[in-house]
């Protein structure tokens, strides 16, 4: 049978790149491959290298190569220097330490080691430094380092980089190098020198006892770098004008280990870490890389402030290159020390932020990531602007960082209730969907607590709905505030804001376009639903609007919505029973208390509406009973009432929850009448465990100073969180004592 | 360290790669093609080093070669950026002219021998032009004779 003559490695390559498609390649590659294990099986013939080179090839492409692997223990036994070279590339290709074969050429290579040819030599080295393993090594160390003190240059620096790979093996060798890892500090050549550093480098990481031997050193590696600072020009070693900048950037490398956490080696090395940053040309990157690694050493020693400053100034003209791999490592080295050196940092805010309009996606990043660490009471106004302005422009990927950095910076510097109002509806207005399900709940809270701004952010609020329903975050707490309070709004006059006149129409207009978008969602809908409930008792004309609307809200599609509309109709229909059946008696009602949880646990992000309608009726009364208005799933909630005076009373409101399922961050709200006002004292806590462990309790004093005859459309509203899903319920108590 | 040195062409396609961490055979077609996507895909504005997985990609494209290089977090970047650099002034040096995606693909033995004179188990050995070629000029006189 006669054997396809294989063909030229360049002929191999041509009919590889015609293939047109996959499988006319596998078969040229098939073909080829027997070609080559018919050569390799044959005996000694001139070809071999030529076939082991284009078995390399067919590896490179990802093709299985292993029956090479004899072939390359064969080639490397041969005395022919060319089928030596090809074969111990092949096995550093091909073969690691897991390998059978790779033991089989333990030999040649301890022969190779001493071989009288320099470069078979270097060859060996090369392998035993690739893929050694740690029998290798242990058994080959001594001469290694025998080759590390008496050789030439080439095979020493050679020597030094597999004495590297010999001491990550086994660890307990690197006494061995020490001493003459030692010496080549002396030599001149500077590949040797190079070497030289790396290994010490090396041995330094790995040992404490080495590391304080070479502590002594530094004299010696701060004068090799100076003489390369301040050298002339030498052809040999020049890269744009540096002396050999890569042994410079080891060097420092070095010196930043030896440095470390010890104030003498610091020391002795301080003039010459200055003289490198004053003198090295920075106008190309050679330069730039020396500077780099000379700040990362400054920062990382025990330096003096004033160098210190000189690093991070260097840092800061980084940012202003043009280059912007140089503008990139700038961000990243600043980031590592803003912690740190906040001071030396904020000096170069100015150039920081102007980052944050960099075309390179990971510049904008870093320039977000600092910026936020670099914002401080002094600068919160001004750092803000910038960042609501690169927040309105950057990259999607950014916007959920860009808007939390911003919500927590304002929360920790606001120097006003008002500014920070402003800064977070400026952050729901240009990134509403980006934010976090929190900001809901925790925005509604600042609000409620900060009194004074009510009128104020009930505008603002009303204004942004009418421009933008879009974004849904901003949607729900517009609502809930109209909602809450929707008569400051009808008052119409607030200071801080532009005088406009709203009446109730415009209102229900704006509540109804959100309950109506396509935009908005169910959630969306369902805060716009109890807004405009709430309503109902804050307004006098509208009140049929009111019912139309919610009664509409019966027959929707989705179970909430329809749920809740039933249960406001349902209100609406025995408020109507107990104002014509209850005509002469005084009644004092405490309506509205709205439960608002807001919960910041990890699985539950809910906000669960327990309605609950609660019309309580005060007459007086010679004691005062306990009356439970709500109970439902072991959640209880009992008021008492205790007349005061004529228009006074107080109700404390009690909950308990004797079920299995924690209740946490419950929170009361009321609302009241315009003509009822109201005070509400701290409650007790906000948690009510399972099994009834503890109770919450909260005082509400009310005032009903005109003694007006009061309609009946107040209600009481609970919301509660119990295990993660939502309920929403309405439980109407009708029946009271003294009634 | 440097934990890999790859050279691709424009379509993804691998010219020259060289290990130094052990990667399994069946995993580096993946991991070039990945990397190399990475690379490919930046535009003009985005620098040069790219953090990818838990080490840095360090590319430079000369023409329709890449020459990406993935080093481990401790190395300066800068300085393997002009490593690259330097790797290619050999080449061109050597082959006599610049050096493109065809003229490694037909010397491909002769530059991993470039390459083993530059870099040795992941860190650079020899930076000189003139030191690194020396070697290969003095083997090439051997087998002419």
């Amino acid at each position: 049978m006669s054997m396809s003559p294989s063909v030229p490695l360049q002929e191999m390559i041509r009919a590889i790149r015609s293939a047109r498609t996959q499988c006319e390649e596998r078969g040229v590659i098939q073909r080829e491959c027997a070609a080559i294990r018919a050569q390799f099986r044959q005996a000694d013939n001139g070809g071999r290298s030529h076939n082991l080179a284009k078995l390399l090839y067919v590896h490179m492409l990802g093709y299985p190569a292993h029956f090479g692997q004899m072939e390359c223990v064969r080639m490397i036994a041969s005395s022919r220097y060319s089928e030596k070279r090809v074969g111990y590339l092949g096995a550093m290709m091909l073969l690691d330490e897991k390998q059978d074969a790779s033991l089989l050429i333990t030999n040649s290579i301890k022969n190779d080691l001493s071989h009288s040819n320099q470069y078979v030599q270097s060859l060996a080295l090369c392998t035993l430094a690739c893929m050694g393993s740690a029998e290798m090594c242990r058994d080959l160390a001594p001469e290694i380092d025998r080759l590390l003190r008496a050789s030439n240059s080439y095979i020493k620096k050679k020597a030094a980089l597999c004495a590297v790979h010999i001491v990550r093996k086994v660890h307990e060798l690197g006494e061995l190098f020490a001493p003459a890892a030692r010496s080549l500090l002396s030599e001149k050549n500077h590949g040797v020198l190079h070497g030289a550093v790396v290994l010490i480098t090396e041995l330094c990481e790995r040992s404490s006892e080495s590391l304080e031997r070479f502590r002594k050193t530094v004299p010696d590696l701060v004068q090799i770098m100076k003489g390369l600072v301040i050298s002339g020009y030498s052809p040999e070693h020049d890269v744009a004008g540096i002396s050999d900048p890569f042994l410079q950037v080891r060097l420092l490398r070095l010196l930043r280990i030896l440095g470390r956490n010890n104030e003498t080696a610091s020391d002795a090395m301080n003039d010459l870490l200055a003289q490198v940053a004053t003198n090295t040309d920075s106008t190309k990157t050679v330069g730039n890389a020396v500077l780099y690694e000379t700040v990362l050493t400054v920062l990382d020693i025990k330096s003096e402030s004033g160098l210190r400053v000189l690093a991070v100034n260097i840092l800061g003209r980084f940012l202003l290159n043009n280059d912007r791999n140089i503008r990139y490592i700038a961000m990243t080295s600043l980031q590592k020390i803003v912690g740190t050196d906040h001071n030396a940092v904020q000096r170069h805010r100015g150039t920081i932020v102007d980052c944050l309009k960099d075309q390179d996606a990971s510049v904008k990043r870093r320039a977000l990531d600092l910026s936020l660490a670099l914002v401080s009471a002094s600068n919160i106004r001004s750092m803000m602007k910038e960042l609501l302005l690169f927040l309105s422009s950057c990259p999607p990927e950014l916007r959920s960082q860009a808007a939390n950095g911003i919500f927590t910076a304002a929360e920790r510097y606001a120097p006003s209730k008002r500014w920070h109002i402003d800064t977070i509806l400026h952050v729901l207005i240009t990134a509403g969907g980006d934010v976090r399900d929190e900001t809901v709940p925790n925005l509604i809270q600042l609000i409620t607590n900060t009194s004074e701004l009510h009128c104020y952010t009930v505008h603002k609020l009303y204004r942004a709905l009418l421009s933008d329903i879009s974004q849904q975050s901003l949607v729900q707490v517009a609502c809930w505030c109209i909602g809450e309070y929707g008569d400051l709004l009808l008052r119409g006059d607030c200071q801080e804001v532009e005088p406009m006149q709203v009446c109730e129409d415009d209102v229900l207009d704006a509540l109804e376009t959100v309950l109506q978008s396509h935009m908005s969602s169910t959630a969306t809908r369902g805060f716009a639903l109890t807004a405009t409930m709430k309503l109902s008792t804050r307004i006098t004309d509208n009140v049929d609007r009111i019912r139309s609307i919610v009664s509409i809200y019966g027959s929707c599609i989705d179970l909430e919505l329809q749920q809740r509309a039933v249960e406001y109709n349902a209100l609406f229909k025995k408020y109507d029973h107990m104002r014509y059946a209850k005509k002469d008696s005084t009644h004092f009602c405490c309506c509205g208390v709205i439960l608002f949880c807001s919960v910041n646990s990890f699985a539950f992000n809910v906000i669960l509406g327990f309605m609950l309608l609660l019309t309580i009726t005060f007459v007086s009364a010679p004691t005062a009973p306990t009356v439970t208005v709500y109970e439902k799933d072991g959640v209880t909630l009992t008021i008492v009432c205790e007349k005061q005076s004529d228009s006074a009373m107080t109700v404390t409101l009690t909950g308990f929850n004797s079920s299995d399922c924690d209740v946490s961050s419950f929170t009361l709200q009321a609302a009241v009448p315009k003509s009822v006002q109201l005070h509400m004292k701290a409650p007790s806590g906000d948690s009510l465990p399972a099994g009834g462990a503890a109770k919450v309790t909260q005082v509400v004093l009310l005032n009903n100073p005109n003694k007006v005859r009061l309609q009946n459309r107040q209600m009481l509203f609970i919301y509660l969180v119990c295990r993660g899903s939502t309920v929403q319920e309405t439980v109407q108590v009708d029946s009271f004592p003294g009634l | 360290m440097i934990k890999f040195v790859l050279m691709v062409n424009r379509r993804g396609q691998t010219r020259l790669s060289r290990y130094y961490t052990p990667v399994e055979l069946s995993r580096r077609a993946a991991l070039e093609a990945d990397v190399v996507r990475c690379c490919l895909s930046r535009r003009k504005e985005q620098c040069s080093f790219v953090e990818y997985k838990d080490f840095k990609l360090v590319y430079r494209q000369y023409a329709a070669l890449f020459i990406v290089v993935g080093i481990t977090d401790k190395e300066n970047e800068l300085s393997i950026f002009e490593l690259i650099q330097n790797f290619v002034e050999v080449l061109d040096k050597y082959f006599s002219r610049v050096v493109s995606s065809c003229a490694i693909m037909f010397s491909l033995d002769r530059v991993h021998f470039i390459l083993d004179e530059i870099v040795q188990n992941g860190l650079v050995v020899e930076t000189n032009r003139s030191r690194i070629l020396t070697p290969l000029n003095a083997i090439d006189k051997m087998s002419d004779s």
